[in-house]
């Protein structure tokens, strides 16, 4: 096997040769740029795996910040902040684009459809400091104070474009036999949705609103000035909260080796919380269009 | 297939014509008739008089501008099977989707004429499409059931999905599966999702969905086509046994099929109605050569 063309062909014109170097070239260049497509991956999981478990432990996970000049403390206050945020994201944004998904998987209106089509992805484009400037002028101005809502609200502007498009997707997959089996059992159309099309696009919708939610949690250009950060573990929607990604971004650029290691762990648990939400979507949406 | 334009007033059109296939059958006076339920007379069904349950009365129908029925009329005997034949695309499909108002959820699809159920149109805007699909329901080609609901609740769908419930859920859901002939078959599995059965019992389950809110007409769009021949024969069984408390509409591509389970029979040919009448008539001395030429296999 090994002994293969090269040597039991006759002689190879110069145009076949040519060309067969020309395959290999591009073969290599091929899998080069695999290779530099997963190097990032790889480079930056690697660097926040080892640079923040060392800092990382139960205690790290779950209590409050040290004053400063204290060693120890952690971000259990980002954490459920995170969380808090991204679910308050989710209860705005699902009822909103999950309908939204629905209507443009229907082809009812195929102009307004459409033009709602072309809103969500430019506005899944808008630069998501764009989106917090917004939610500024929004809710944190005429209120005049920095809130857990207004940064849900941010988190939510940035979630409800993938809602929309993953329930359209998911919703379209549905085979239309079964709409027209539940029409021609005397189901009015909203009924259809509800008890027929949802459940059976159920598992599709669940993955495109874990996807939001991890995009959400890990913004932090729309919390800076909506949500805030916050020192303390706070739960009221009228308050500044803390956000992993906050906490992560003020440690990192002070000047305390311990709140530098702090940093990493507190990108390690962003990561993995991020891309934990990325997997369990991506397995979920292929199980269920295969 | 030759487009036609579709008359831009829908609705009525040409009543001409409407009489005379009708008076095929049956005398035009029955039509005002007040007809009786099923429920209402569960007695010797053979022996009292049939009336007419519907009346395809001018139906043009098509999508966009290309008609694919034309001036189509013809009534529907009660408590009979009649069976609708004719070569593929010529329009089957749409005609028995106009008895159920199923036509008109496809983007651009445009219907004319009328309908008569019970004397009433379908289409004079008194009905409403839900009420009129619970009255006339409809089994389709390639068996349905809901995947995500149970074979309990896939029987029950068709209450559910119109926000009633049954008075005693697990009195219809029996009654519906044995007249489906399938009880027998699930009564141990009545858990178990709807997409666990084969497909012959599927297609059951569909029939028993359908029965189960007690429809007047039940239309079937070739039923069988997806089945063996052993499924096949025990819903042209169950056909027979349904036929005498049900009004039929069954779709075939099968000529033997519609023979044995129909009492009568429409030949639509590009979209119009060559010959309607009683089976036995129609294939034995078909009064119009295309109509021999279709049952004799020269073409379709
Ligand atoms: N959704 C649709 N849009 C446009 N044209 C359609 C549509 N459905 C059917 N047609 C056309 O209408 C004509 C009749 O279709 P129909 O389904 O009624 O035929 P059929 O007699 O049931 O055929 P078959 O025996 O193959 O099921 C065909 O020419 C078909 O191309
Ligand atoms: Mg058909």
């Amino acid at each position: 096997m090994i002994v293969n063309n090269v040597g039991l062909l006759p002689p190879i014109s110069p145009r076949l040769r040519s060309r067969r170097i020309a395959d290999r070239v591009f073969r290599w260049a091929v899998m080069a740029s695999v290779l530099l497509v997963l190097l990032p991956l790889v480079a930056i999981m690697g660097t926040v795996i080892v640079r923040g478990a060392p800092a990382l432990d139960w205690n790290f996970l779950t209590s409050l910040p040290k004053p400063v000049g204290e060693t120890g403390g952690g971000v259990g206050h980002a954490i459920l902040g995170t969380l808090f945020l991204a679910l308050g994201g989710l209860l705005i944004a699902v009822p909103v684009g999950v309908p939204a998904g629905v209507f443009l998987a229907s082809d009812r209106m195929p102009r307004l459809g459409g033009t709602v089509r072309l809103c969500a992805d430019v506005l899944s484009g808008v630069p998501s400091i764009v989106v917090g400037m917004f939610a500024y002028t929004l809710l944190v101005l005429p209120f005049k104070q920095f809130s857990a809502m207004a940064g849900a609200f941010a988190l939510a502007v940035i979630m409800l474009p993938t809602i929309a498009r993953t329930t359209e997707e998911v919703v379209r997959l549905v085979p239309s036999t079964m709409t027209e089996a539940a029409l021609a059992l005397g189901a009015p159309r909203w009924r259809v949705m509800m008890q027929v099309v949802l459940p059976s696009a159920g598992k599709g919708v669940a993955a495109g609103v874990i996807a939001a939610f991890s995009r959400g949690a890990g913004e932090t250009a729309p919390l800076m000035f909506t949500a805030f950060g916050s020192q303390f573990l706070t739960t009221s929607p009228m308050q500044p909260i803390a956000a992993l990604p906050l906490v992560l971004f003020n440690y990192a650029v002070s000047p305390y080796d311990d709140w530098h290691a702090q940093a990493w762990a507190a990108a390690l648990v962003l990561a993995t919380l991020v891309l934990a939400g990325n997997v369990i979507a991506k397995v979920a949406t292929t199980r269920r269009s295969r | 297939m030759n487009p036609m334009p579709m008359p831009t007033e829908t609705r009525r059109i040409a009543t001409g014509a409407a009489g005379r296939d009708v008076a095929l059958v049956a005398p035009r006076p029955h039509l005002g008739m007040p007809f009786q339920r099923d429920e209402d007379s569960p007695t010797a069904p053979d022996k009292e008089p049939r009336g007419i349950k519907m009346v395809i009365d001018s139906l043009t129908a098509g999508y966009g501008s290309h008609a694919v029925l034309r001036n189509v009329s013809l009534p529907v005997i009660e408590r009979t099977v009649t069976a609708v034949i004719g070569p593929s695309g010529c329009g089957k499909s749409t005609l028995v989707r106009c008895l159920n108002r199923m036509h008109e959820i496809i983007p651009n699809a445009c219907v004319s004429g009328r309908v008569l159920l019970d004397g009433r149109d379908i289409y004079g805007g008194h009905l409403d499409p839900i009420e009129l699909r619970r009255r006339v329901g409809m089994v389709f080609q390639k068996p349905n059931p809901f995947p995500t609901m149970t074979v309990r609740d896939n029987v029950l769908a068709g209450w559910r999905l119109t926000g009633t419930r049954p008075p005693n859920a697990d009195g219809v859901v029996e009654d519906a599966l044995r007249r489906a002939a399938l009880w027998d078959e699930v009564k141990d599995r009545l858990k178990a999702p709807g997409a666990s059965l084969s497909g012959g019992q599927a297609q059951r389950l569909c029939i028993a969905r359908a029965l189960a809110v007690r429809p007047d007409v039940l239309l079937m769009d070739e039923p069988c086509s997806a089945l063996d021949p052993i499924a096949t024969a025990r819903i042209e069984e169950l056909i027979h046994e349904l036929a005498s408390s049900v009004t039929i509409v069954i779709v075939t591509h099968n000529m033997q099929q519609a023979a044995r389970v129909s009492e009568n029979t429409a030949f639509l040919y590009m979209g119009e109605l060559i010959e309607f009448g009683a089976t036995a008539g129609l294939f034995t001395r078909p009064s119009d050569p295309r109509t021999e030429d279709y049952i004799t296999g020269r073409f379709g």
